[in-house]
């Protein structure tokens, strides 16, 4: 009989999917605003226009954040593979959170131009 | 009785295929590109500004240091955008073959560069 112990936390699959579909929507973003840069005169005021409009806010917050999810999953990838101290490398993992949490906050007020 | 086998450890010694030189250098250009986060962000809060900070936003990017680090970034946003897209078609397996993923390896590397210097001319 095969009695197999499979043990973890069963984030793998669901981490490595979320790396995907939010690459598709960078890349959906990235098209789309090359696009609308070539497609605009390219002066002060156009750009200013474009991200002055709700849905270009909205989707350019929504890209923002498949962004950080991204870079999470890339980050800590990178932490685990190479960094062996366990204290270290968790120390890392919590900066990482730390700056990608300070770099989501500070996207909302840079995208919705808050003062 | 321990065989002398050759260990083929010595990173100096050991080439490193195309296809292998494209996922480093996508690896290498995502943790560049993380730690460019807030400067990124900062720049584009800066091309949003009104009047006076605008002008401090292009004295900013004026400085020829920062001109070279910006392209750097472009460099890293390109070169892992083209990687990207081929990692994609991998996983769904697409251009496994050995022939095809050393050509689309040479394609990633050499239209991240071609459109790095393009466009790093043209923004100069």
């Amino acid at each position: 009989m095969v009695n197999r112990n499979v043990v973890g936390a069963h984030y793998g699959l669901r981490d490595w999917i979320m790396q995907r579909v939010t690459a598709v929507v960078m890349l959906a973003y990235t098209v789309a605003l090359v696009v609308l840069l070539l497609a605009m005169p390219s002066d002060f005021d156009s750009w200013k226009a474009l991200f002055s409009q709700t849905w270009v806010r909205l989707f350019t917050q929504i890209t923002l954040l498949a962004l950080f999810l991204h870079v999470w999953v890339g980050i800590r990838d990178v932490w685990m593979d190479y960094i062996k101290p366990t204290g270290l490398r968790l120390s890392l993992h919590v900066f990482t959170i730390v700056w990608l949490t300070g770099c989501f906050i500070y996207s909302v007020k840079v995208v919705w131009g808050l003062q | 009785m321990q065989k002398q086998r050759p260990k083929h450890l010595d990173l100096g010694k050991i080439r490193l295929p195309v296809p292998g030189i494209v996922s480093i250098l996508h690896r290498v250009s995502g943790v560049a590109l993380f730690f460019s986060l807030p400067l990124l962000m900062y720049l584009f809060a800066g091309t949003l500004s009104s009047a006076q900070d605008f002008d401090t936003f292009r004295a900013i990017i004026a400085y020829p240091l920062m001109k070279l680090v910006l392209i750097g970034f472009l460099w890293a946003y390109l070169h892992h955008f083209c990687a990207g897209i081929r990692f994609l078609f991998l996983d769904v397996h697409k251009g496994l073959e050995l022939e095809t993923a050393r050509a689309t390896a040479k394609l990633v590397l050499i239209v991240s560069l071609v459109l790095t210097a393009i466009l790093g001319f043209l923004l100069w």
